[in-house]
């Protein structure tokens, strides 16, 4: 080290928030007992301006080359004081902070133990500060191009923004077909817009922009690589149909010896399908598919004499052959668009979802109420001796929302206006009907809502205040058992149509998304965004977005509005051209390094290599590492027998006398 | 040992999971000794085998180590790596007659903050129960 350390200590009161807890004056003193300490110093909010101003000024009089931030946590500014040293001219790298607030003032209650700790922890990051090394930030190209995962409305807008910005989009979808679950909604609240017409029209723009290629029917297999930089392998998985062949006239489905006879996934199992389907009617791309697990000539091997599908295929597009492809492409940034799961209401069996054909979710509703649906928009329903349409409808609000029992403790956030939609759907086409909502809360938060939840009361649905404890069949009538908490009565109501108005739940494979992106989940079980209010669609992975219900309930405005957000987010890299790398990589010590190799096989992004080099005459390998791969996890560096290997800043002699400040003082 | 013996303990935190769990109970005001002083290290990987015996050496009663979930790396399997290591030196402590209380791991994800406080509870709770540890001569470091 060339210059002699002159350390700057900066205290934060963070309003009372860290000064309720810590004696800030008293760290303060302490702090300028400490080697090579110049100055120390409180502020109420060192990240506002006149904070960093103050650090600046003294960077400038008094020569400081080493700052120690002690306030929150290094996750929430440690880049707001790097830019602010920086500006006075030290290098950001030459920066460490104290956590004294999410991990000191926050947890303790007592001024002494949060004093003493803040004491300890300043003491502990002085020893740091003097021997971090400057670091030079590097930049590299970053690829004009994203990926987008799952093509549901947040996937579609977020590819159709970008696309239209002038980059290259790849939308990869798991499904044949793109729209998701909003295509399998009825009407949209409160404006009751016909959800597929609304939607049919960007499901065609993403499927015919020139800057989208939509991969449908394909996963997503590998993503390795950085911001910037990712290189992804998707996987397009075997249609047994030419996708270029097929003009998508659908005899092949009615001709399917195994014609209709399966539950078709998109009527949520109360229409049937054949073996080779196309989804719904307006599915895009408009491409038939083979169910592989129920096709008889793909599972069992024979289908009559000839495949029937394939004797009726005017264009020839039956392929038995078709494997599985895979294509790899590089792109910038990722948007996982990935959506929900309906809660399964099974997991509630009081209310006899599994019992019982007439207690049905929300989602079956929709269907049940679409034009397109099953029943073509009819609500008909077997009582067990005839049908009918139904008399008396309840409709269960919070099913599998707010409800600790199932492990949802979180509000689904749409239920509330989608029952009250129902309700007023179920109006149009029963006039007579008598129709009542159970509700623990009515929450008509967004814009319009309230007037439609209004609307809807006028209509003549009563709302019960009540969550019903029981669903169980008397005759041919089903009985809603439940205290109408309002009036302190218990009531059995007879009904015979009931809804259960099912909550948004995460994907149950979201994992395989978490496992390829390095993704995590908040206590929800949706995925973590990096900041909950000011990186709300950014994630801990550099380069990587959340859009729409993967990252928690939404309606769909919101999910739409997020799939803005998370495409302006990602379009910065790409507009950008260009990344910074992380500095904080690990270096080599040639002289003694012994060439062993273990780091080169630990590094789970292969960024070491062994080269071999002169060292006083001898031909020797010694490890040496790509920058441009490295992460700077120091896993290497934990196994290296010479601790020749040494993630930057992150050093053994950087850390060693962090332990030694923490233990000593005591 | 005193009954009011209030041990010493280091924790290494890996930045993506624990940290941010630790961050996590601070924002949700959830209360814990104070006892533990935390080490941010970018991956449980990097930690040495040897921090854990320095931190002792140095005059902490116990050490934890904290990481992502196995198989939640943010670096893919530098937990595992931590797992392999530390579960070794565990058994080592204890052949050289370190109480192996004084050692813990633990996985906490980002999103356990209340976990973290468990986690904080027990450590401290053991390394109470051990005792101090003058198991090793300290020599005072001057840095």
């Amino acid at each position: 080290m060339t210059e002699k350390p002159k350390v700057g200590v900066y205290i934060c009161h963070c309003g009372i928030n860290i000064s309720s807890t810590v004696d800030v004056d008293a760290v303060a003193e302490f702090a300028k007992k400490l080697p090579n300490v110049e100055v120390a110093r409180t502020y109420s909010y060192m990240c506002s301006d006149p904070g960093q101003v103050l650090i600046k000024k003294d960077i400038e009089e008094q020569g400081l080359n080493r700052i120690v931030v002690a306030s929150c946590s290094p996750r929430m500014h440690e880049p707001t004081f790097r830019k602010a040293i920086s500006e006075a001219g030290v290098n950001p790298y030459f920066l460490e902070m104290a956590n004294i607030r999410e991990q000191c003032s926050w947890v303790h209650e007592e001024m002494e133990e949060g004093t003493a700790k803040a004491e300890k922890l300043v003491g502990a990051s002085v020893a740091k500060v003097r021997l971090l090394e400057a670091l030079e930030t590097k930049e590299v190209d970053a690829e004009p191009a994203a990926l987008v995962i799952g093509a549901g409305i947040a996937g579609i807008q977020s590819a159709l923004d970008i696309a239209d910005a002038g980059f290259k989009v790849y939308l990869v979808e798991k499904t044949p077909s793109v729209g998701g679950r909003m295509a399998q909604l009825d009407k949209t609240f409160p404006t009751l817009d016909c959800s597929a017409c609304i939607l049919t029209p960007k499901m065609v723009d993403a499927a015919s922009h020139p800057n989208i290629e939509l991969l449908s029917y394909s996963e997503v297999e590998e993503v390795t690589g950085f911001v910037g930089n990712f290189d992804v392998k998707v996987r397009k998985k075997a249609r047994y149909v030419d996708f270029n062949k097929c003009t998508g006239c659908g005899d092949c489905a009615k001709e399917c010896r195994v014609k209709d006879r399966f539950p078709n996934e998109f009527d949520q199992g109360l229409g049937k399908r054949s073996a080779i389907y196309l989804p719904f009617p307006q599915a895009v791309p408009a491409k038939y598919t083979i169910d592989a697990e129920n096709c008889l000539f793909l599972s069992k091997g024979k289908c009559g004499k000839n495949p029937k599908c394939q004797e009726v295929c005017g264009a020839e597009a039956i392929d038995f052959e078709q494997k599985d492809e895979f294509v790899e492409f590089k792109v910038g940034a990722i948007i996982v668009a990935t959506g929900f799961d309906p809660f399964d209401a099974s997991r509630k069996p009081e209310y006899g979802y599994d019992d019982y054909p007439n207690v049905i979710t929300g989602m079956e509703m929709e269907r049940l109420v679409s034009a397109s649906g099953p029943t073509e928009g009819k609500i008909k329903i077997f009582n067990g001796e005839e049908e009918i349409e139904p008399k008396e409808v309840a409709l269960i609000k919070c099913v599998g929302s707010r409800d600790e029992s199932v492990g949802n403790e979180y509000c689904s956030r749409v239920c509330c206006m989608y029952v009250a939609k129902q309700a007023h759907l179920i109006r149009d086409k029963l006039p007579d009907a008598n129709i009542r909502i159970y509700y623990m809360d009515v929450r008509a938060f967004g814009k319009g809502f309230e007037e439609f939840y209004d609307r809807v009361r006028r209509e003549n649905v009563r709302y019960i205040r009540g969550n019903p404890s029981e669903i169980f069949k008397r005759g041919n009538k089903l009985v809603v058992k439940v205290e109408d908490t309002l009036t302190s009565r218990p009531l059995e109501d007879e009904v015979d149509l009931v809804v259960l108005g099912v909550g948004l739940e995460p994907r149950a494979d979201m994992r395989e998304v978490m496992d390829l992106l390095r993704l995590s989940q908040s206590p929800d079980r949706f995925f973590l965004e990096a900041h909950p209010k000011l990186r709300p669609v950014d994630t801990a992975t550099d380069g990587v977005f959340l859009a729409g219900c993967a990252q928690g309930p939404k309606d769909i405005p919101d999910t739409v509005a997020q799939a803005k957000g998370a495409a302006a987010s990602a379009m910065i890299p790409l507009a950008r051209g260009k990344v910074t790398i992380n500095a904080q990589v690990a270096i080599v010590n040639e002289a003694t390094c012994r060439g062993c190799g273990f780091c080169v096989n630990i590094c789970p992004y292969t960024a070491i290599e062994l080269v071999t080099v002169n060292r006083f005459g001898n031909e020797v390998e010694v490890a040496r590492v790509n920058e441009a791969l490295c992460k700077g996890c120091g896993s290497c560096s934990a196994a290296c027998l010479s601790d020749s290997i040494q993630p930057k800043s992150f050093r053994d002699s950087q850390i060693l006398p962090q332990i030694a400040a923490l233990g000593v003082m005591k | 040992m005193s009954a009011n013996f209030e041990p010493n303990v280091v924790a290494f935190l890996c930045n993506w999971c624990s940290y941010a769990g630790a961050d996590l109970a601070g924002t949700s005001r959830v209360n814990y000794p104070s006892n533990i002083q935390i080490i941010r290290v970018m991956c449980s990987g990097r930690v040495n085998p040897l921090y854990v015996m320095n931190a002792l050496q140095q005059g902490a009663d116990g050490v934890l180590v904290s990481g992502c979930h196995p198989g939640d790396c943010h670096y893919m399997e530098g937990n595992y790596y931590a797992r392999r290591r530390l579960g070794m030196l565990k058994d080592l402590m204890e052949f050289v007659g370190v109480d192996p209380k004084r050692f813990h791991m633990s996985w906490v994800s980002a999103s356990e903050g209340h976990k973290w406080k468990e986690v904080v509870e027990k450590t401290v709770e053991d390394a109470k129960e051990a005792g101090p540890f003058e198991g090793f001569r300290r020599r005072k470091i001057e840095w």
